[in-house]
Order: C-alpha cells, then sequence, then structure tokens
C-alpha cells in the first residue's frame, strides 16, 4: 500500500505574522517558512504506519513555486521515499487543490491519503473533505488514533463532544488532529541521504486540471486591536451588558 | 520569559551572499553540501535549539547540577533526556570526520550550529562543546589505536570530553602543574593528582567520560617544557570497545557559581588513575593548544550566541513596552505612551547590540571559512595562508566576542529596566552565563597578550599581513562604486591607524617589555573594532549591489545598509581614543608602587 501525504509550505508557526504595508498580503520575505505543523503530524504517521510494516511506500506531495522543494526535502529527510512537486506560481484554492491531488491519486492509487486537517495559514480546513467528496471514498478526519486490519482502519476522531471511533474501508481520505503524534527530529545525516531520493516535478498543465479562482483575496488587514476588558458586578449586568452590544 | 528564535534569515544572508563559497569550491566538505542543504541543516538546527533546548535554559539555572556521596553528578531535569536527541540526530558529528562516523561538512557550519546551541542554552552547550574540543586533540595527536578506541563512541556523543589544565596553584601558569604522571610496565601510566573547575568532569548525559588531563612525568623539566598530555577515561575501555572497570578518578565537588550553573564546574581527584600517554613526553602543552585553538574560537562563538539571544530579547521588549513620549511629540497617540523603542538612547543600546551582533557573527564564519581551508583545502599554500589568518583572529574572537557578550547583555538588561534585574524576567541569567567567557580558555587579558606578544611578531609579521591584504584587497575591488565611499574612505582610515598603531606597539615593546602588556587589551580592541568595520564595510558593499540587482530580500538589505552606517558614525570613531590610550604607554600603569596601586 501507498500512502500518499500532501504538505503545504507555509510561515513558521513562532514567526509574528505581519501584513504588507499595501495590504496585498502577509509578509514573507526572510520569514522562516516551514511544513504546515498538521501535515508534519499526518506525513509521521504515515511514516509510523510504514514502519509498523502495514503500508510500503509514503509519497510526498505540495503544490507551489519551486521554494516548496525545501519542505519537500525536509519530508524525505524525516523518512518520506519520495516526492512529487507540482509547480505553480499561483497559491491554489481547496478546491483547486482537492483536484490536483486527485489526479495525483489516479497516477499512484494510494490507500491512503494522508492531509493535515487544515494549513496554519488560511485555516481553511476543505481539502481533505472535498477530496474524499470527488475522489468518492470514505474519510476520516481530525484524527488522533489510526489502526489498520485487514483493508479497513479504525480511526479515533477528535470532535466537539470528544471523540468518536469510526471504521472506514480503503482506500480513504484521512485528516490529522494536533494529538495524532509528536513527529520526530529529522536527523542529520537523512537530510544528505534525502538529497538521493527521488522528486518528481509536475508542471501544473500536464495535469489537466481546472484551475478557475473559486473566490478572490480583496485586501488583508490585521487583527483590530482588543479593547479593554470590563469587569462586571453581577450576572444581571452581565446579560444587559452583552444585550447592549447586540451579543444576545 | 525569554524567547529564542535563530537567525536563519541572517545565516542564509552569510552563507549564501556574503562567504564567496565559490573561492572555496575545492573542498572537500562543500562538493556535496549545496546551499539548499546548508539551509535545511541549519532550519533543523534552529528547531532542535529552539524547541528542546531553550525551554530547559532556565530549568537549568534554577536546579543546577546534583552531586550524590558516590561522587555521581545529576543534571537537571529533561537535559539527559535533551542530550539523547541531540545525538540521535546526529549532531554531535556534524563537522566531524566521517571515518570516524561525523558529517564531514563545513567548520562555519559548526560554527552556526555552535550559536544557536549558545543562545539556547549555553550549560547544556558546553558539554559538546569540550567533547569537540577533546575529539580534536585525538585526532591530532593520539596513536591509530587511540582514535579508533575513542573518535566513534566520541563523535557519536555516547561519550564525552574534558579538558584538565587547572589546578589549585595554577591556572594561567600552567608551568605550576604538579599532577603527576608515573610510568607502570605495561606501557600507560598512572596519574595522581588534584585539576579543580573542570567543566563536565561529571555529569549523567553519557556512558563515559574521556578526560584529558596534562601531567608531569618523574624526570620532566620544570615549567611548560616538562608538561605531557594523558587520556585518562572514567571507565576503561574493554577490547570490545564499550566502557568497562571504573578508573581511579573521582568527583570530589561541583562548585557553585554565578552563572552557568547546569554545566557541571568539577573537582577532579585522580588516585593512581590509569593515563594513557598522547604523543610524546613533555609535548602536552603544545598538543592541548591545539584544543585550545578550536575551543577559544568556540568559546568567542559562545559570547556571540549569548549576545544575540540578550539583543534579540531586548528589541522585543522595547516594541512592547510603554513608557513616556516620543521628544518630537507622541509617535503612537492611541496608544498611553508611546513604546520606549522611540528613544534615541534605547535604540541606541539596541543598534549598538545588533551592530556587534551581526558583525561579530559576519567575522566568526569568515574565520570559519578560513578555518576550514587551513584543515581541508587541498592546496598547501592556500592552507599555510587561511592559518596565518585564524592564528591571527584566534585571539581577538575570544576576546572581543566574550567581552561583546558581556556588553550586549548588559545593555539588553538595561533595555528591560528594572524588570531586568528580576529574576524571573530571565534575562539577567544571560548576564551572570555570559559572564565566564571573558574568564575561561585562557582570561581575556592574557588573549590581549597573547596579540601582541606572540601574533604580531611571528613569521616576521605575515600573521599580520594576512589581515591587511585581505583587506586591502576588499577595498581595490569596491573602490570607485557607487555608493561605496562613505564606507570605503573610513574604514581605509581606520586600516592605516591600526597599521601605525601595530608599528607603534612594535616599537614601544622592543624596547621596553612592560609596553606590550600596557598596550594589550586596547590593542586587541582597536584591532576588533577595525575588522568589524571591514566586515560591514563588506555587508554594506553586497548590500548595495543585491539592492541594485532587485534582490528578493530587499528589507534585509536595507538593514544592513542602515546597520552599516551606524557602526560607521557611531562605533567605529572608538578606535581614535584607543589609537591614542595604546600611544599614551606603560608609564603611567607603572608610576605607582605595588602596594599603593
Ligand atoms: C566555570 C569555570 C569553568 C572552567 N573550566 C575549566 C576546564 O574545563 N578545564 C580547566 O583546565 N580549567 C577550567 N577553568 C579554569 C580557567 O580556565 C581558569 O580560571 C583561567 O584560565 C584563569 O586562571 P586563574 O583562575 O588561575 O586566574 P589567574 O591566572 O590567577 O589570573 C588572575 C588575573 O590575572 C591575570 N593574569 C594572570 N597572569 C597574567 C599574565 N601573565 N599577564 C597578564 N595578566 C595575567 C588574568 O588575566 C586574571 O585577570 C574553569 C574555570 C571556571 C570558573
Amino acid at each position: 500500500m501507498k500512502i500518499l501525504v500532501p504538505i503545504k509550505r507555509v510561515v513558521d508557526y513562532n514567526v509574528r505574522v505581519r501584513v504588507k504595508s499595501d495590504g496585498s498580503g502577509v509578509e514573507t520575505e526572510g520569514v522562516k517558512m516551514s511544513i504546515n505543523p498538521f501535515d508534519e503530524i499526518a506525513l509521521e504517521e504515515a511514516l509510523r504506519i510504514r514502519e509498523r510494516g502495514e503500508a510500503e511506500e509514503v509519497i510526498v506531495a505540495s503544490i507551489g513555486g519551486t521554494d516548496v522543494q525545501q519542505q519537500l526535502r525536509t519530508g524525505l529527510a524525516m523518512g518520506a521515499d519520495r516526492a512529487i512537486h507540482v509547480e505553480t506560481e499561483t497559491a491554489p484554492q481547496p478546491l483547486t487543490v482537492a483536484r490536483i491531488l486527485l489526479k495525483l491519486i489516479e497516477r499512484e492509487s494510494p490507500g491512503i491519503v494522508f492531509l493535515g486537517k487544515q494549513a496554519i495559514d488560511d485555516d481553511c480546513n476543505q481539502t481533505a473533505q472535498m477530496l474524499a467528496a470527488l475522489w468518492d471514498r470514505p474519510q476520516a478526519t481530525f484524527a488522533s488514533r489510526v489502526e489498520l486490519a485487514d483493508g479497513k482502519a479504525t480511526v479515533a476522531r477528535e470532535v466537539d463532544a470528544g471523540l468518536e471511533t469510526i471504521e472506514i474501508e480503503l482506500p480513504a481520505v484521512m485528516s490529522s488532529d494536533l494529538r495524532l503524534n509528536e513527529p520526530r527530529f529529522v536527523k542529520l545525516p537523512d537530510i544528505m541521504k534525502a538529497k538521493r531520493k527521488p522528486l518528481d516535478v509536475i508542471a501544473i498543465a500536464d495535469l489537466g486540471v481546472e484551475q478557475g479562482a473559486g473566490f478572490e483575496m480583496l485586501a488583508f488587514e490585521p487583527p483590530p486591536k482588543r479593547g479593554g476588558g470590563k469587569v462586571v458586578g453581577s450576572v444581571a449586568e452581565l446579560v444587559d451588558e452583552l444585550k447592549n452590544r447586540g451579543l444576545l | 520569559m525569554p524567547v529564542y528564535r535563530a537567525p536563519l534569515d541572517d545565516f542564509r544572508f552569510l552563507v549564501e551572499e556574503f562567504l564567496d563559497l565559490d573561492q572555496a569550491a575545492d573542498l572537500p566538505s562543500l562538493t556535496d553540501c549545496s546551499a539548499d542543504d546548508i539551509r535545511a541543516i541549519l532550519r533543523e538546527g534552529a528547531r532542535l535549539a529552539e524547541t528542546v533546548l531553550q525551554p530547559l535554559n532556565a530549568v537549568g539555572d534554577e536546579q543546577g547540577v546534583r552531586l550524590d556521596d558516590d561522587g555521581r553528578a545529576t543534571l537537571p531535569e529533561g537535559f539527559a533526556e535533551a542530550y539523547q536527541t541531540y545525538c540521535e540526530a546526529g549532531w554531535n558529528g556534524l563537522t566531524a570526520d566521517v571515518d570516524y562516523g561525523g558529517q564531514g561538512l563545513p567548520v562555519f557550519l559548526g560554527l552556526c550550529l555552535s550559536e544557536m546551541l549558545n543562545a539556547a542554552n549555553a550549560s547544556f552547550a558546553a558539554y559538546p562543546g569540550l567533547t569537540h574540543g577533546a575529539v580534536e586533540v585525538i585526532e591530532r595527536h593520539g596513536s591509530d589505536e587511540q582514535k579508533q578506541r575513542y573518535l566513534p563512541p566520541m563523535i557519536a556523543g555516547r561519550w564525552t570530553g574534558t579538558m584538565n589544565l587547572t589546578e589549585p596553584q595554577c591556572g594561567t601558569d600552567l608551568g605550576l602543574i604538579r599532577t603527576r604522571a608515573e610510568p607502570a610496565t605495561d606501557g600507560s601510566y598512572r596519574i595522581s593528582g588534584t585539576k579543580i573547575w573542570i567543566s563536565a568532569g561529571e555529569h549523567d548525559l553519557a556512558d563515559n567520560i574521556v578526560h584529558l588531563v596534562l601531567a608531569r612525568t618523574p624526570d620532566a623539566p620544570a615549567g611548560t617544557r616538562g608538561i605531557s598530555l594523558f587520556i585518562v577515561p572514567k571507565f576503561l575501555p574493554k577490547d570490545d570497545g564499550n566502557a568497562g572497570e571504573r578508573n581511579r578518578v573521582r568527583c570530589a565537588g561541583v562548585d557553585r557559581k554565578m552563572g552557568m550553573k547546569a554545566s557541571a564546574t568539577c573537582e577532579m581527584q585522580y588516585d593512581n588513575a590509569v593515563g594513557f600517554l598522547v604523543g610524546e613526553e613533555n609535548r602536552g602543552l603544545a598538543q592541548m593548544f591545539t584544543m585550545m585553538n578550536a575551543a577559544r574560537l568556540v568559546t568567542g562563538i559562545q559570547g556571540l550566541g549569548l549576545a544575540s539571544v540578550a539583543a534579540q530579547n531586548a528589541a522585543s521588549f522595547a516594541r512592547e513596552r510603554l513608557q513616556g513620549r516620543s521628544l518630537a511629540g507622541p509617535k503612537y497617540p492611541d496608544r498611553p505612551a508611546d513604546p520606549i523603542i522611540v528613544h534615541p538612547d534605547v535604540r541606541y543600546m539596541l543598534l549598538k547590540s545588533r551592530a556587534l551582533v551581526e558583525g561579530a557573527r559576519a567575522l566568526g564564519l569568515y574565520t570559519g571559512l578560513q578555518l576550514e581551508i587551513e584543515h581541508r583545502h587541498p592546496d598547501p599554500e592556500r592552507r599555510r595562508q587561511a592559518g596565518h589568518f585564524v592564528a591571527l583572529m584566534t585571539p581577538i574572537i575570544k576576546a572581543f566576542f566574550t567581552d561583546m557578550g558581556s556588553e550586549v547583555a548588559n545593555l539588553g538588561l538595561q533595555v528591560h529596566g528594572g524588570a531586568g534585574y528580576i529574576h524571573d524576567t530571565g534575562v539577567e541569567q544571560f548576564v551572570r552565563d555570559v559572564r565566564i567567557t571573558q574568564i575561561y580558555e585562557g582570561t581575556n587579558g592574557v588573549q590581549a597578550l597573547d596579540l601582541v606578544g606572540r601574533k604580531l611578531v611571528a613569521d616576521n609579521g605575515d600573521l599580520l599581513k594576512s589581515f591587511f591584504s585581505a583587506v586591502q584587497s576588499f577595498i581595490d575591488s569596491v573602490r570607485g562604486e557607487e555608493g561605496m565611499a562613505e564606507f570605503v574612505d573610513p574604514l581605509e582610515q581606520s586600516v592605516k591607524r591600526l597599521a601605525s598603531t601595530s608599528a607603534l606597539v612594535y616599537q614601544q615593546m622592543s624596547r621596553d617589555p612592560l609596553e606590550a602588556g600596557a598596550a594589550s587589551s586596547d590593542f586587541l580592541r582597536l584591532f576588533a573594532l577595525t575588522a568589524l568595520a571591514w566586515m560591514w564595510a563588506r555587508m554594506a558593499a553586497i548590500s548595495q549591489r543585491a539592492l541594485d540587482a532587485g534582490s528578493d530580500h530587499q528589507t534585509l538589505h536595507q538593514d544592513k545598509l542602515a546597520v552599516a552606517r551606524f557602526y560607521f558614525a557611531r562605533m567605529l570613531p572608538e578606535t581614535l581614543g584607543l589609537e591614542a590610550k595604546v600611544a599614551a604607554g606603560a608609564q603611567t600603569l607603572m608610576a605607582l608602587e605595588d602596594d599603593r596601586v
């Protein structure tokens, strides 16, 4: 079985994100970029599944400019067997990403496509669900525990009420939640070895994916500064206050 | 609590734009190591430093090292696990020889890693730091059998190293060493004596500790010519390579001290311990100096790392802390007060810190590349020249970087105001931790003497020439370039000032040896500030060209130009005062009687 792990290059979670002064996006010059943390967790899980002998191959894939190859190399250094870079200069939206991934699925026939539940830059949380629908296969999102047996996966999912455990047939789409695992540290010799692992570049045009923008970015602005708090004397006063502000 | 963000963008600039690696393309360590690889390596190193080591820094300061009645030392919670993570990921062997399990990557990368480790957790960094020094000595002077036995476990980090020079009666003056080494019938020796303040002398990180000990054989000549170097392992290695029988060396105490509290500073007692001679008898000091040279560079980098983390935290604080209004009228009228970063004096402290840190980082990496060339370049002439440069820069980097570490850590504390002095803010730890770097590995005063007394005169002044000719060829390469006059003209003047001051010191000390000691500290600082002016002019030239060419890294290059201007305007002029002080000579220092100074 193959596992396909799509990874996204995002501004590192430690960086304090700043909006560009012209409002056209966020500042990325000189900013540390990393694998989206949820994707890293997905990759870690895929590697553990392979290390348990329940999969033969882990493939990382990323969509973007040549810069994403840095994150693909990191994925290879973590232990993925090979990488696919789908090259495009425009940042694709979730539906386009799902369509591109579907094309990769047609080429690779993976048993699992393991995504992060969301990317920490746009927080969309859509791609896994869209992909499952397009592919017409089961999905297990927000996974916090995954067990495989007899062509099926038992997945504990983090839902509002707690944990929900479901069983799905493979092939399927999964998305990782934060508590699924703690990703390993890359080993130095593996960084050097990663250079010799295959990394295929595919031009997006060659995949024949329809790319139209679903929505358009108009402007970016920093969140408004928080106003001062207020201490209320009683529950009644709190309710009044909330009503006055149109919150109740 | 302080945070640490590794300066990956500055490393990228220095490695990819500043160092001119094309010139060093013949280096074997670079043939299979691209700029992308270096970025990837530094990114992962940064992750280890930021997420594993930095969170343990305050813990280490709080808990310190515990010694039990059996002489076993326990490091603070989390240290052993962090060390394991560090070793398993292969970081300990980053620059070590591939034949013994290292990665064989270039030394300047090791310096970047070392800066990050020290910025994140200087006490932790001491353990691998000492191991590296010991590895270097065994690599250079050990027998084949010793290399086979000790290097692989030390490079893997399973065994650590120490250096045992100091005794109660001798620190700087190693001629006074008393520890004895009696030859045994099997060719080994029996070592007896007491060593004090031995860093990493005892701990619970590794399976074995390999002590490198300076001692005297029975008929050794007096003074520094009678000192030999021995390997004294805590556990004697068995033939299968594992640690075996316990040797007769024990830790009799762990000192309480000002900073670096998680780095064990130990009194070591040798009581007929089995030791193995390294090289020949009576060559110990020269061999140990191999270690001292590399260790001195790394000590400089400790100063740099601590300066870097102190400066970062001060800058973040200054953007948050609201106090007073800008002298030019409120700059942030919607807030109750302006952040203190609007005040010129606060900016002065932050810019001094930044100019020192980034200037030193450039000089450190430049020297690191020369060190790599000295050790691994195929062309002997290139090796020789690079060796001259490294020898000259070693005392300057050790002393100036650590003085700067203290200066910048103190400036960072000052920016924090009262909060800086409060323990829980966490920045006073930098001031305490960095202080020792000015003292060990040869005090900064002794470094200055080394520069004046040895380096200035060595090889008919060839060492000095290696510096002046490198600066001159830089000046020639940018002279006349648009926008460079503002840097090149003052650089040229200050280089002339350094040259004439060097000549003056040389004359004065051939007349009276006391003059060397009187001039040394000021001369070293004059030299360092001039070297930094060269670094800043070079960075300015690169940034100007990059901006003209429409580089993707606009902000970084604009900042480099702005900080270079600051350096030339507000820091380089200090050299005028230093020149005058050096010229004033020894007389006023020696005028008072010893009992009245
Ligand atoms: C935390 C810590 C860790 C250490 N780790 C180690 C270790 O791992 N291994 C080890 O062997 N040692 C270690 N040391 C010892 C350290 O290297 C010595 O303290 C240092 O070399 C200075 O020696 P000293 O303390 O005897 O000072 P002294 O030599 O007594 O010097 C006192 C002062 O006199 C000055 N001075 C001395 N001689 C001269 C001279 N000829 N000309 C001008 N000025 C002079 C010095 O600059 C200094 O200011 C450590 C010390 C500490 C505190």
